[in-house]
């Protein structure tokens, strides 16, 4: 009896492990072709060879799709790295506030917060911008809140508060109470036991919120393409637009999206747990 | 007093927050739907009210009746795709498998990509050349002997296959909430309907499945709100054709093509208020049974 189970359960096992080795391949066919296409030359772009390796290597569509698509890289990172690091300055504040620091109505205040997660931006999208020319006519820089990266990045640090401010209080609430409370009874006002019980143990929830940030301004398209103009296109602007016209070849679409996710890629590789944790807060699961 | 000294240092560190949420969350909200309901069709346009006018007007547009139609067909092909498939790839991980987090991350990774460069290869994939022509996933079906198909471009399926990258690019997401949701049901709960004579499905029926309802709901929500507004993924495989139109693209035209503010601000308000509808029970519930528990 017992032997006709396992015998079952091996089975089970293995089919078990084939199915889910099959959906790799699956999963792992778009990155394939992105690779196999960049490197192809010219020459095998006929359609007949599309799923083959290529016979010669190159690197030429890869210099091409740098050249073109450098400076949306260079305005990408100007974006998400003041932009990473304000929000999450604002959400530990706010974090810390709505998880030690409650005043009446915080629960509230708290849930109206979280509505801002969910919202489609498109509902605030056509205010947001006339209200980014406004201020560009009021402060007479033109260029610089609508059609530059410092109002790309105040829109993203703005609708970011939801999310950061959830994630770092779900991590605060975690810290004891008396922690704060013996901070207090030496005499620490609310700012100085900021500084010297939260803020050292808040490195894993820095972390989750920096990379989510950075991943989410990396990737944005829909304040991009509303709000910057052709000097301040960030990637995934420039990525559209080389792959929406037609003469661009394949192989550079190819390579130019490829260059365009090199960077939330590295930082998925490289701390995915960290990013994992940022995905879950955003299920609200605390 | 003593314990207004004691909330108001808080409160005023929160206060920037508060404000711009206020101002760009709310105020912006309010004041798109305000246009919505001007005559604001043109950009110079002084843009008086006329009240729910544009809201009923555009059901005469058969480009407004298309893009809801996609719209559903997608949303209705992603959530069950991606939930069918996330939840398959959670149960077949749930009970520890070797290689695990190998799984876990090429299941996963795709989260971490633009729609914007995925939606790049998948144009290729499911590009609608055939025969001679045929690239992506046609030439492969031709490999194969299988029937080509136009992919996105078909009349009445398109949505379908458009949503075919939405899955790929999220259902990993779903598998890692629902991984921990099985992960959170006690071993001894399911222990002790063994012991209660419960075969293995029975246990999965009656002990695991029920406790999985919350992370279904939180899938649910999720997938359903990033269905209603997708925007990068359309535009990215097939930008602005009306055979793949949807009213987040729609919108983006009659911002920027048609010049036509409150038409824009219309549309907008539709996606708030379709996404509004669960989400604000949503967050209600999940906030109170946090206070509860």
């Amino acid at each position: 009896m017992t032997a006709v189970a396992g015998r079952h359960g091996a089975a089970f096992r293995w089919t078990r492990f084939g199915v889910l080795v099959l959906f790799v391949v699956v999963f792992l066919v778009p990155i394939y072709v992105l690779l196999v296409t960049s490197f192809k030359p010219l020459t095998e772009a006929d359609p007949g060879q599309a799923w083959n390796l290529p016979r010669t290597w190159t690197v030429e569509a890869w210099r091409v799709a740098w050249e073109k698509l450098a400076p949306g890289l260079w305005n990408s990172v100007l974006l998400a790295v003041p932009g990473s690091l304000l929000s999450c300055a604002l959400g530990s504040m706010n974090g810390y506030v709505l998880s030690k620091w409650r005043f009446p109505g915080a629960d509230v205040l708290f849930t109206l917060f979280l509505f801002g997660m969910f919202i489609p931006y498109q509902g605030v999208m056509i205010p947001l911008v006339q209200l980014l020319v406004r201020l560009n006519e009021l402060t007479g820089l033109d260029g610089v809140f609508y059609g530059g990266i410092p109002g790309l990045v105040l829109a993203h640090v703005v609708y970011g508060i939801p999310i950061c401010t959830l994630i770092f209080r779900n991590y605060y609430v975690t810290i004891p109470d008396q922690l704060i409370e013996a901070a207090r009874v030496d005499g620490a006002g609310m700012l100085r036991a900021y500084r010297s019980v939260v803020l050292p143990v808040s490195g894993p929830a820095i972390a989750v919120v920096i990379i989510w940030q950075f991943t989410s301004l990396w990737n944005d398209f829909l304040f991009a393409v509303f709000l910057t103009g052709p000097t301040s296109w960030p990637a995934t602007v420039m990525l559209n637009n080389i792959a929406g016209a037609q003469a661009t070849p394949y192989s550079q679409q190819m390579a130019a999206a490829v260059l365009a996710s090199i960077p939330t890629m590295v930082i998925y590789v490289l701390l995915g747990r960290f990013f994992m944790r940022g995905l879950m807060a955003g299920a609200l699961k605390g | 007093m003593r314990r207004v000294r004691a909330w108001l240092p808080g409160l005023l560190l929160v206060a920037p927050s508060i404000i711009a949420i206020g101002v760009f969350v709310y105020g912006m909200l309010g004041w798109n739907f305000q246009l919505a309901m001007t005559d604001k069709h043109s950009e110079v346009a002084e843009g008086t009210f006329v009240g729910p006018r544009n809201f009923i007007d555009i059901w005469d547009q058969p480009r407004w009746h298309l893009s809801v139609n996609h719209t559903i067909v997608f949303t209705i092909v992603f959530v069950l795709g991606a939930l069918l498939l996330g939840w398959l790839l959670a149960f077949l991980m749930e009970k520890g498998i070797r290689g695990e987090g190998t799984f876990r991350a090429v299941y996963l990774f795709p989260m971490a990509i633009s729609f914007v460069a995925t939606g790049i290869v998948w144009r290729w994939l499911m590009n609608s050349g055939t025969g001679e022509r045929a690239v992506g996933l046609n030439r492969l079906l031709g490999y194969l002997g299988l029937p080509e198909w136009h992919w996105f471009r078909d009349q009445d399926w398109g949505m379908a296959a458009m949503a075919l990258p939405a899955i790929w690019q999220m259902s990993g997401y779903i598998m890692a909430l629902f991984l921990a949701g099985f992960r959170g049901v006690p071993e001894e709960l399911r222990e002790a309907a063994r012991v209660d004579g419960c075969g293995e499905w029975r246990v999965y029926r009656y002990v695991v499945l029920p406790m999985l309802r919350p992370v279904l709901l939180s899938a649910l929500i999720i997938l359903g709100h990033i269905s209603l507004k997708v925007f990068d993924l359309i535009v990215a495989v097939s930008g602005k054709q009306i055979i793949t139109d949807v009213p987040a693209v729609f919108m983006w035209v009659a911002v920027f093509d048609s010049h036509d503010p409150a038409k824009g601000a219309t549309i907008a308000s539709y996606i708030v208020v379709s996404v509004a509808i669960f989400v604000i029970p949503y967050l209600i519930w999940s906030v109170r049974k946090e206070r509860r528990s």
